[in-house]
Formats: structure tokens, C-alpha cells, sequence
């Protein structure tokens, strides 16, 4: 099957500082990808150049069989994203939240209607969709910060440690929601500091200073790094960084 | 084009949500003209004053009641000597005291001279300038009126028109000055804040990664203002008109086409803040600090430019606030036309193109 995100030795130059060194990788479609790597160690920077945010220094990549580099804007149609700031509006409503972020993807009022309302109706927030989303709990708001995030059905969704700050069982339902869109045909390519949360993944990548270090699934980084949790291959691999915040 | 309207209708979300920031951008422009118009004015009305007529005559009753009839003056206090004019002075309820000497008529009448003394409490030097003005000139009228049956042998008679402003009304000044301060105001720093705190909770990312172009953000987010100042200029205009009676002797469509330019000018300052702040408390500090002060200080309004030192009077031509100030009183007090203001009208639209400029490639730089 044909990979939705291609990269080859993708480079990022800051001056002289190389935040991104020379990586490859392919995911396909559907498939849940967990981009893993200490702080500072490039993960940001690569996924800023994949959602089209950042122009790599050099090497290429596609994205949902688009160039990073000429066709950014056709990118930005076919992906979604969520931050690890929590990113929706406390000043307005469920409902005006799904509206607006529905709007900017230029969805049409029936299709806004509908989506919304399967939405609302899939997340249980029948009583609070005139509420202000201020007034909702941090799980709620990020599993409706998720699901605005693939209202529009794009073709990748890119997560920024998405589930910061969240209780273990709401983290639980979140990914829950995760396998839900995978298993639509939404790839998800998700950064976390959790490492329960990457043995969910179905592959898993791990930048060390800027190069991915390792790649494979969660099983087979296991059997190759003699561990027995995806927790002792990360401090495996991460020990021997140079680079930290 | 959607996108835009779903844009631009969140940001309405946001300002009509937010009630008290509401009031006070809709609200400012009322509260200050009522205040520039009835609390902050520097006309002299009714001022205070003390007599001391040691003469007790026909010739100093009269005068007395010709000032006492005057809207200037209102006498307070018959004083009986000289201590006593410190001590009213001293109290604070006085702004001037009046002094006929003893045998004033009959020196005007026999020596053909006489004199009055005129003391003004400087500690305000203006209002007792303006005082012993007025003073001096009710004086002067009394003097020409029992001369009309004598003939001088020489006189010059200074005859005064106060132009554009006949009754010398000090709203005629401020009502520009508070329109470019709000407008300056709700544009620049509404704008800078609005744009930084979209950058702070992370949202701004959101709308970088999407399909909707850097540059319809900014729009989108600088329409509610504008429409916001509109809301501003109109209620100034009919608070000035109907309330302080500043009439609008131009065109009124060049006015309101130059407040518009104004506010573009604002809104790209305040977006060109919002590229370099990184916090909302930033935003806010640099748009005072670098506008507010400068705007009151150095447009005219309050300070006369002309009479400032040379450095500060070079810095000024760089105040948005000075061009549109000058703008707003020829069109509007001295009734002129795009004929005499087109060059201020030029080197607004160069500021806007400029700052706009400057802010569009920051925002950009930033991206990459």
C-alpha cells in the first residue's frame, strides 16, 4: 500500500545547529505511529516540517502525497492537528468550537450539522453542547479537542503529546477514541512522553539528538533491545543523548 | 471566503463573551468625552474673585458690576484690607482680587488718570493670564464707553476675530484629540492582545496548520475592531455635535474616510506589536508605553508641537496620532477640504503600508 508519509534523510538547520539530521521513514495508511524522543530532541521540528509549518534544510518528504517543500497548503488540507496546548476556545461553546474549527476546514453547513451532531452524540455531550468548554473537565475537552481535530476527515492526523496532564483512565477512553479513527482509515502519528501509551502504537519511532535511533514495533524494539517494556528501550536509547532542554 | 465569516464570527464570540472588555471599548469614548467636556476644561467660567474698594464710588460700583455680570467672573468676597487678600488667597477660594484705591474717580475725573490693581493667584500661570485678560478688557470697554464725548487725539483700536472657534470652546481641541486616542486605543491594543493571546493558549498554531492563509488570520481578526472603531467615531461625532456642539464644518464623509485610515494605521501597529510579544502583558506594556504616551504627549493635542524643543518636535512627525490630529481639526473645525490635508492623508496611508508590510513579513518569518 502506498505510504501517506514518505520522508528521505528530511534535514532541519538551525545556523549551525542541526535540529533534525537526515531522517527516513514511511507510515501507512491507517496506521498508528508513535513519534518518541526526549526533549529537545527534534521531534517538534520534524513535525513542524511535516504539517507544512517549517521548509526542511534538505532531504524529502511527502505528505499525504504531497511535497513539504511546494505544497504546503494542499497539506494543511489533508491533515489535522492537536497540541499538547490545549486548543480550543473556553469562551465559546461545544457547539460554536466544533462550528468554527468545521469553518476553517470550509465544511458546508449541512455537513457542519451532521458532524456535530454525530459528535456531540458520540461523546455524550448532549447536556453541555450550549455550555462554554471552560466549564468542561481537561479529559472532556481533550477528547473533543481530538475529535475537532478529524472532524473534517483528513488523511493524518498529527497528535502533540496529546494527552499531557490527564488521568490514566481518561488517557485510556482517549486512546480508545485513537483506534476509533485508525480503524476509519485516518492515520495517526502521535508524540508522547508516555510510555505505556507507546506500547498502543503500532510502530514506533525514537529520535535521539535529532536522528531516529530505532524503529520497529513495540515487540520487536523489545526483543531488540533485550527489554521488558518499552520504558527500558526509550532509557536505553536516550542515556547516550547529548542534547536535553 | 467561509472560512473567513466562521473566523471573523468567533471573534465577535470573543468580544461580545467578554462583557466588561466590551463596555469599556464601547464605553471609553462616551466616559472621555464627558470628561475631557465638563470636568477637564481649561476655559475660564465663573471664576472666583475678591474686591477690595477702598474708593466706594460711582465710577468702581459700576465697574464692579460690569465684571460681577460677566460669565468670567463671580464675585465671592467684598474685602475690607490689604491682609485680608492674602488671607483669601491663602484659603484657596480665590483665583484673583480686584483693588480700587481710595479717591478713584476723582483721580479719573481730575487727573485724567487712575489705576486699578489686578492680583492673580499664578500658581496656575494660564488661568491668571487669562484672568487679568478679561479683567483688563471689561476695564478697557468701560474706559472707551465714558470717552465716547471726548475725542482723542490718536487712537488704535485692536479688533480681534477668533477664528474657526469664535467662543474660544476648549472641545474644539480635545474632541480630535480623544478620537485619535480611542481610536489608537481599542485598534492597536485590542488587536496586539487579541492575536498575542491566541499565540499563548495555542490556538494560533491550530490556525497555522490549516488551510486558512496567514494573512486572512490577521484580517480576520483586525474586522471586529474595525468595526468596532466605527461604532467609536460615530458615537464621538454625535456625543461632539449634539453635546458639546463642536459642529463638523467639512465634509463628513472625508471624516469619517480619514478615521478609517487612521484605524487601519492603528490595526497594523497593533498587529506588527502582536508579531514581536509573546505575552499578553507584553502586548499591552509596548502598545502604552510606545503609543498611548506618545499619542497624548507629542500629537498636539495636549502639548502645542510647535513650542517643543527641536529633537522632540523631529520625533513627533513619526506619531500617527499628530497627522490624524491635524487631519481631524482642519476637516472638522476649520471645514477644509482634501485639498489642504493631503499630505498628512499621505503620509498616513505610508505609515499604514509600512507597518503592514513590516508585520506580514515578521509573521512569516516567524513561520519558518
Amino acid at each position: 500500500m502506498q505510504a501517506v508519509i514518505k520522508a528521505d534523510k528530511l534535514s532541519k538547520h538551525f545556523g549551525h545547529f542541526t535540529a533534525v539530521n537526515k531522517i527516513s521513514f514511511e507510515v501507512a495508511p491507517g496506521e498508528i505511529f508513535g513519534f518518541l524522543g526526549a526533549n529537545g530532541a527534534g521531534k517538534t521540528t520534524a513535525m513542524r516540517m511535516l504539517c507544512g509549518l517549517s521548509i526542511p534544510t534538505s532531504g524529502t518528504a511527502t505528505v499525504a502525497g504531497f511535497d513539504v517543500y511546494k505544497q504546503t497548503e494542499e497539506i494543511k488540507r489533508n491533515i489535522g492537528y492537536m497540541s499538547q496546548k490545549f486548543s480550543l476556545y473556553e469562551d465559546l461553546t461545544v457547539l460554536e468550537n466544533i462550528r468554527f474549527y468545521g469553518g476553517i476546514y470550509g465544511l458546508s453547513d449541512r455537513d457542519l450539522q451532521q458532524k456535530s451532531e454525530a459528535l456531540i452524540t458520540r461523546l455524550n455531550l448532549q447536556n453541555e453542547a450550549k455550555k462554554l468548554v471552560g466549564s468542561l473537565p481537561l479529559g472532556w475537552k481533550q477528547k473533543l479537542s481530538f475529535s475537532v481535530a478529524v472532524l473534517h476527515e483528513p488523511k493524518i492526523v498529527f497528535l502533540d503529546e496529546p494527552t499531557g496532564g490527564v488521568d490514566p483512565v481518561t488517557r485510556r477512553q482517549f486512546w480508545d477514541l485513537i483506534y476509533e479513527v485508525a480503524d476509519r482509515g485516518i492515520t495517526v502519528f502521535v508524540t508522547t512522553h508516555y510510555m505505556d501509551e507507546a506500547e498502543y502504537c503500532n510502530r514506533v519511532s525514537i529520535m535521539v539528538d535529532g536522528s531516529i535511533e530505532a524503529l520497529d514495533t513495540p515487540p520487536k524494539l523489545k526483543q531488540q533491545f533485550s527489554a521488558n517494556s518499552m520504558d527500558e528501550v526509550f532509557y536505553e536509547l536516550a542515556r547516550g543523548a547529548k542534547r536535553s532542554e | 471566503m467561509k472560512q473567513f465569516f466562521s473566523f471573523v464570527k468567533k471573534e465577535f464570540y470573543h468580544i461580545w463573551r467578554d462583557k466588561r472588555t466590551m463596555f469599556i471599548l464601547l464605553g471609553m469614548p462616551v466616559v472621555q468625552i464627558v470628561i475631557f467636556g465638563f470636568a477637564l476644561t481649561n476655559e475660564v467660567k465663573n471664576s472666583q474673585i475678591a474686591i477690595l474698594d477702598n474708593a466706594k464710588d460711582e465710577v468702581s460700583s459700576t465697574i464692579i458690576t460690569q465684571l460681577d455680570a460677566s460669565k468670567y467672573f463671580e464675585i465671592r468676597q467684598n474685602l475690607h484690607s490689604y491682609p485680608e487678600i492674602e488671607k483669601a488667597f491663602e484659603a484657596g477660594k480665590i483665583k484673583m482680587a480686584i483693588v480700587f484705591p481710595q479717591n478713584f474717580s476723582e483721580d479719573l475725573h481730575h487727573l485724567n488718570k487712575a489705576q486699578i490693581q489686578l492680583v492673580a493667584d499664578a500658581s496656575d500661570p494660564n488661568v491668571a493670564n487669562i484672568l487679568t485678560n478679561y479683567a483688563t478688557a471689561i476695564i478697557g470697554d468701560y474706559q472707551r464707553r465714558i470717552n465716547t464725548n471726548t475725542m482723542l487725539p490718536y487712537t488704535i483700536d485692536t479688533e480681534t476675530r477668533m477664528l474657526y472657534n469664535p467662543q474660544l470652546k476648549g472641545a474644539y481641541n480635545f474632541v480630535p484629540g480623544v478620537m485619535a486616542m480611542v481610536l489608537l486605543l481599542v485598534c492597536t491594543m485590542m488587536t496586539a492582545i487579541t492575536i498575542v493571546k491566541e499565540k499563548e493558549m495555542g490556538t494560533m498554531e491550530i490556525m497555522l496548520v490549516s488551510p486558512m492563509k496567514p494573512i486572512m488570520v490577521i484580517i480576520a481578526k483586525a474586522v471586529p475592531y474595525l468595526l468596532l472603531s466605527i461604532i467609536n467615531i460615530a458615537s464621538i461625532l454625535l456625543l461632539s455635535v449634539y453635546v458639546l456642539e463642536v459642529p463638523i464644518n467639512g465634509s463628513i464623509v472625508l471624516l469619517v474616510f480619514e478615521s478609517i485610515l487612521f484605524t487601519l494605521v492603528s490595526l497594523s501597529l497593533g498587529l506588527l506589536i502582536s508579531s514581536g510579544a509573546e505575552s499578553q502583558q507584553t502586548a499591552m506594556f509596548i502598545s502604552l508605553v510606545a503609543l498611548f504616551l506618545p499619542t497624548v504627549m507629542l500629537s498636539g493635542f495636549m502639548f502645542p508641537v510647535e513650542n517643543m524643543p527641536l529633537p522632540l518636535r523631529i520625533i513627533s512627525n513619526i506619531v500617527p496620532a499628530k497627522w490624524y490630529y491635524s487631519i481631524v481639526k482642519s476637516v472638522m473645525i476649520k471645514g477644509l477640504g482634501l485639498k489642504v490635508i493631503w499630505k498628512e492623508t499621505l503620509i498616513l496611508t505610508g505609515m499604514m503600508l509600512f507597518f503592514l508590510t513590516l508585520a506580514i513579513r515578521k509573521f512569516k518569518i516567524r513561520l519558518a
